[in-house]
């Protein structure tokens, strides 16, 4: 008895701190999951002269991946983008995010471009609507136009196929 | 020495590989929305770099946050319908102070609870010692007893 009760707060608190160690403390909930994806209309970065809304989008399973061309995960993420919208048939816009144009656009001309289009959110204001606090981040969008899935960070193989793939490929059926 | 050079230089690197589009982070010239903003941002945190307000952070992030806020008073909203604003597209986390509801009491009144547990344990202590070392005069009984044992 003398020694139970130590040995059972130590116990309890082995237990909260293991549950501490599994959490990652940069990802956050997002505010937005299962709600209506934020509307916005943007100048496109090919075609500046083009605009884009995410209601452009409706009836389709999309991607909305956060870019720039400062962000250095990013690049790590980029060669993936074309491998996931390949496999899964999912069309993949961009958010170009505070990034200046040429440097966009260079960035574009050396790795490639694997989105259907990028969105230019200059000034981070769209970014705002959809609670982005880095790059990259990557959001599943429903046909209905609702969020389903959000990812911050780099789009690993194993994220893509553990949490993205099975989900894409229900709502491509709903 | 090659490596700490390399280290230095890459130290460096971040200055000159990004060029973010920074956002401008220029006081307002009206005192009062400065002042708003000041005490308003001291309860919300910078998402980037988690220990930090969005008062004291200089993440860009951090910036772009203040621009709408201060943009938000100037349009005459209140410090209510900003925190909403917030709340609604980064959750309940940027607030540095937990709302209260079912998933926080535990953390709003536990402490509350291990005081009261606290308590009751010294409480019961406290009593229990002071049982031990007071004196008890003998009941009748006991006193017969104990004349019978120290009967020679």
């Amino acid at each position: 008895m003398r020694y139970l009760i130590p040995l059972v707060l130590f116990l309890v608190m082995l237990f909260f701190l293991a549950i501490g160690l599994t959490r990652d403390p940069n990802k956050l909930p997002s505010a937005l999951l299962d709600k209506p994806a934020p509307t916005f209309r943007l100048p496109q970065l090919m075609n500046p002269e083009k605009t884009f809304s995410a209601e452009d989008m409706r009836g389709k399973v999309w991607m909305l991946n956060v870019w720039a061309s400062w962000c250095f995960e990013c690049r790590k993420e980029h060669p993936y983008l074309f491998q996931y919208s390949k496999s899964a048939g999912i069309p993949i816009v961009g958010l170009n995010y505070k990034d200046k144009r040429e440097d966009a656009l260079s960035w574009i001309g050396e790795l490639g471009d694997p989105y259907v289009l990028s969105a230019v959110d200059l000034e981070g204001r769209v970014g705002m609507d959809y609670g982005v606090y880095g790059a990259p981040e990557t959001y599943l969008i429903d046909k209905g136009g609702t969020i389903r899935y959000k990812h911050v960070g780099v789009v690993t193989p194993e994220v893509w196929t553990k949490e993205f793939l099975p989900l894409v490929q229900e709502l491509n059926r709903q | 020495m090659t490596r700490l050079l390399a280290l230095l230089l890459f130290c460096l690197l971040p200055s000159v590989v990004i060029a973010q589009v920074r956002t401008e982070d220029k006081p307002s010239d009206d005192p009062v929305v400065e002042e708003r903003l000041a005490k308003l941002s001291q309860e919300l945190r910078c998402l980037q770099c988690q220990n930090q307000t969005l008062a004291d952070s200089p993440s860009d992030i951090a910036a772009d946050l203040r621009r709408e806020i201060r943009e938000q008073i100037k349009a005459g909203k209140t410090d209510k319908e900003i925190v909403a604003f917030l709340t609604q597209r980064y959750g309940d986390f940027i607030l540095y102070r937990p709302r209260v509801m079912p998933t926080t009491y535990l953390l709003w009144f536990g402490p509350f609870l291990l005081l009261i547990v606290g308590l009751i344990m010294l409480f019961r202590y406290v009593k229990q010692r002071r049982d031990a070392i007071t004196e008890k005069p003998l009941t009748a009984e006991e006193r017969r007893r104990a004349e019978e044992m120290l009967r020679p």
